[in-house]
C-alpha cells in the first residue's frame, strides 16, 4: 500500500478539533476514506493552473452591502425557549473556566 | 547578566461605531438586557444569511487610510473555526487571505525619539458573544449574544516595538487616531478597545526572534505597561535559569500582579480558515477609496500642529485641548466665534484667549463618555463672554464670576452683566477718586515708588482692584496711577 495521504495522528487531531471521539477502528476507517478523497482531489494537481485567477467565490459577484439602519430584533423569550437551558436572560452552558492558575 | 532585547507586536481589536452589527440589523448599543439585541444571523441559526454593513466597512477603510494602509480593491471574508460557548456558529467571520487593509504604519515618539511602527494589516471581523460567570445559580456560564456580531477591526502591528514604553505610546496614539476619525470610542474598560501583546526576548544583537508568549486581557494603559514589563522579566528569568520560553497564551492577572498560562489553548490555535461561502468578495474601486480619503477627518497630530501654527497655542495647550475629539471641536468653534465677534482680533489671539479660558475655567465642568462629551455651556457662549472682556465691558477676573453664573443659570454673558452690575468701571473720575484714596492710605509705598522702587506699582493696582471688587478697568487704573505718581 502506498503512503497514505493523511496520517493517523492527523485524523485524530482533526477529530479532536471537531470534538469527535473516534475508536481505533473508526479512526482507521476515517483515514482510509479521507485518503481516497484526498487522492481523488490530488488529480487536480496535475493541471497547470499558473495562469488561472484564483476563484474567490462560486458566483462571480461582489458582496452586496446593507445600509446601517437598525431593524427589529427577535423576541428573546422565543429564542431562549429553543435553548436546552437558559437563566436570567442568558443561554446557560456548562461552566467555562477562562483561566487555569 | 546577559543583555536581552524585548520584541513586541500588538494586536488591537477595536469596535467600530456603526449603529448596527456587521452582518445583521441588530443595534450595537451597549447595556441592553442580555440577548435582547439578537436575531437568527447573530445567533448563528442555520440558514441565516450575513450581509455586510456598508458603514462598518467604510469605517474600516477610514482606519486603514488614517494609518497609511493600502486598501485592497478586492478583499474577502473567511471562517475562523473554533469551539467556544461565545461563538454560536462554531466559527467567527473574519478575514485571512486578502484582508481589507495592509502595509500601514504609525509613527510614535518615546523620550523625544521618533520611530515608525509597521502595521501588517487591518482586517474586519465580527465580535464574539459575552460569557457571564458567577451570575444566577453560579453553576453555569451564561452567554449573552448582544455583543455577538458587533463589527471589529483587528489592527496587527509588525514586531517593531522594543519595550513597554513603546507599546504604550503606540496604543495611546492608535486610540487617539481611531477616536478622532470616529471609528472607535476608545473605551478600554468597557472592552471596545482591546489589546493582545506578543512578547519575546532575544540576546542583544541576535536577529533571530525568540519564542513568544501571547498576552491577553490587558484592558488599561497602566496594565499594558505592567503586563509587558512583567512578561519580559519572567522570560529573562526563564532564560537565565537555563530554561526555555514556551509558546503559549498567558493572561494578565492584575490583582496578583503577574501573567499566568492559559493551558490547553494550543490545539485551539488550529483555526482552519477557509473562504466564507456565504459572502462574496468585498469590492472597493479606486474612486471610492479616493473619496473616502478626501473625507477623512483631520488627524489629531495635524490638528495640534495647525493649532500651534495658526491659533497661538503652545504644544502643551494643544495637547490638553485635543485630549478628546469633542473638546477639540469645542475649542475650534469657540476660537472661530471669538475671532468673528471681536473686532480685528487675529485668529492666533482668539485661539490663545479661548484656549486659556477653556483650560482654566471650562474643562473642570466637562465630562466625557466614550466619544461624547457634556459641556456646561456652548462654545458660542464662551466666545460671547470673552468678547465682552475684549471690548472692555468686564475684566478677566469678573469674567470668571460671570462664567460661574452662566454655568448655573444657562444665561448669556451679556444678560448676566446687564442684570448683575458686573460691568467694568470705566468712569475716569470714579477710578481717579479710588486711586487717590489708595495713594493717601499708603504713604510709605508712595515714598518707595518715588525713590525708584517702581515695582510697588503692582501693589497699588491690586489695592484699587480690591477696593472696586475687581470691577475697575485694569488698564485705566494703571494709567491713572502712573499719571498721579509720576506727576512732579
Ligand atoms: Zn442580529
Amino acid at each position: 500500500m502506498a503512503e497514505p495521504k493523511i496520517k493517523l495522528d492527523e485524523v485524530l487531531h482533526v477529530a479532536e478539533l471537531a470534538r469527535l471521539q473516534l475508536s481505533d477502528d473508526e479512526a482507521r476507517q476515517m483515514q482510509a476514506q479521507l485518503d481516497s478523497i484526498l487522492g481523488y482531489l490530488a488529480e487536480l494537481d496535475e493541471l497547470d493552473v499558473s495562469d488561472v485567477e484564483p476563484t474567490f467565490h462560486s458566483i462571480p459577484m461582489d458582496a452586496p452591502l446593507r445600509r446601517d439602519v437598525p431593524v427589529p430584533c427577535s423576541d428573546r423569550s422565543e429564542i431562549l425557549a429553543e435553548a436546552p437551558e437558559s437563566e436570567a436572560g442568558g443561554f446557560a452552558v456548562p461552566l467555562v473556566l477562562e483561566v487555569d492558575s | 547578566m546577559a543583555g536581552y532585547e524585548p520584541v513586541i507586536g500588538l494586536e488591537v481589536h477595536a469596535q467600530m461605531r456603526s449603529r448596527t452589527k456587521l452582518f445583521c440589523g441588530c443595534p450595537t448599543d451597549y447595556g441592553a438586557p442580555p440577548n435582547e439585541h439578537t436575531c437568527p444571523v447573530c445567533l448563528g441559526l442555520p440558514g441565516a444569511l450575513p450581509v455586510p454593513n456598508e458603514k462598518a466597512i467604510e469605517l474600516a477603510v477610514r482606519a486603514g487610510l488614517a494609518l497609511g494602509c493600502q486598501v485592497a480593491p478586492h478583499s474577502r471574508f473567511a471562517r475562523k473555526n473554533y469551539f467556544y460557548p461565545d461563538l454560536a456558529k462554531g466559527y467567527q467571520i473574519s478575514q485571512f487571505e486578502l484582508p481589507l487593509n495592509e502595509k500601514g504604519h504609525l509613527d510614535i515618539e518615546v523620550e523625544g525619539e521618533a520611530k515608525r511602527i509597521g502595521i501588517t494589516r487591518i482586517h474586519v471581523e465580527e465580535d464574539a458573544a459575552k460569557n457571564l460567570h458567577g451570575i444566577g445559580s453560579g453553576a453555569v456560564t451564561l452567554v449573552d449574544f448582544n455583543r455577538a456580531g458587533t463589527p471589529l477591526i483587528e489592527i496587527v502591528s509588525e514586531p517593531d516595538l522594543r519595550g513597554a514604553d513603546e507599546a504604550e505610546a503606540y496604543l495611546k496614539k492608535l486610540r487617539d487616531i481611531l477616536m478622532f476619525i470616529g471609528v472607535n470610542d476608545g473605551n478600554l474598560e468597557e472592552g471596545s478597545f482591546r489589546c493582545d501583546a506578543n512578547v519575546s526576548i532575544r540576546p542583544a544583537g541576535q536577529t533571530e526572534l525568540g519564542t513568544r508568549a501571547e498576552l491577553k486581557n490587558i484592558n488599561s494603559f497602566r496594565f499594558v505597561k505592567k503586563a509587558i514589563e512583567h512578561e519580559i522579566a519572567r522570560q529573562e528569568g526563564v532564560l537565565q535559569g537555563g530554561g526555555e520560553v514556551v509558546q503559549e497564551t498567558r493572561t494578565w492577572l492584575e490583582a496578583q500582579n503577574k501573567t499566568v498560562s492559559m493551558r490547553g489553548k494550543e490545539e485551539a490555535h488550529d483555526y482552519r480558515y477557509f473562504p466564507d461561502p456565504d459572502l462574496p468578495p468585498l469590492a472597493f474601486d479606486a474612486k471610492r477609496i479616493e473619496a473616502l480619503r478626501q473625507a477623512l477627518p483631520e488627524l489629531p497630530e495635524a490638528k495640534r500642529a495647525r493649532w500651534q501654527k495658526d491659533l497661538g497655542l503652545t504644544e502643551y495647550d494643544a495637547g490638553v485641548l485635543s485630549a478628546h475629539p469633542e473638546v477639540a471641536k469645542y475649542f475650534e468653534a469657540a476660537a472661530e466665534a471669538l475671532a468673528k465677534r471681536a473686532d480685528k482680533m487675529k485668529a492666533s489671539e482668539a485661539g490663545k484667549k479661548v484656549g486659556n479660558f477653556i483650560q482654566s475655567e471650562v474643562l473642570r465642568h466637562v465630562s466625557t463618555d466614550g466619544l461624547s462629551a457634556t459641556f456646561p455651556v456652548g462654545p458660542s457662549a464662551v466666545a460671547g463672554l470673552l468678547a465682552v472682556v475684549e471690548d472692555g465691558t468686564i475684566n478677566g477676573k469678573i469674567a470668571k464670576k460671570v462664567f460661574a453664573t452662566m454655568v448655573d443659570t444657562g444665561k448669556s454673558a451679556r444678560a448676566i452683566i446687564d442684570e448683575g452690575g458686573f460691568a467694568q468701571v470705566t468712569d475716569k473720575g470714579a477710578i481717579e477718586d479710588e486711586v487717590r484714596r489708595v495713594l493717601e492710605a499708603n504713604p510709605s509705598q508712595v515714598q518707595q515708588y518715588k525713590g525708584g522702587k517702581t515695582g510697588v506699582l503692582g501693589f497699588f493696582v491690586g489695592q484699587v482692584m480690591k477696593a472696586t471688587q475687581g470691577a475697575a478697568n485694569p488698564k485705566m487704573v494703571n494709567e491713572t496711577l502712573k499719571r498721579l505718581l509720576d506727576a512732579p
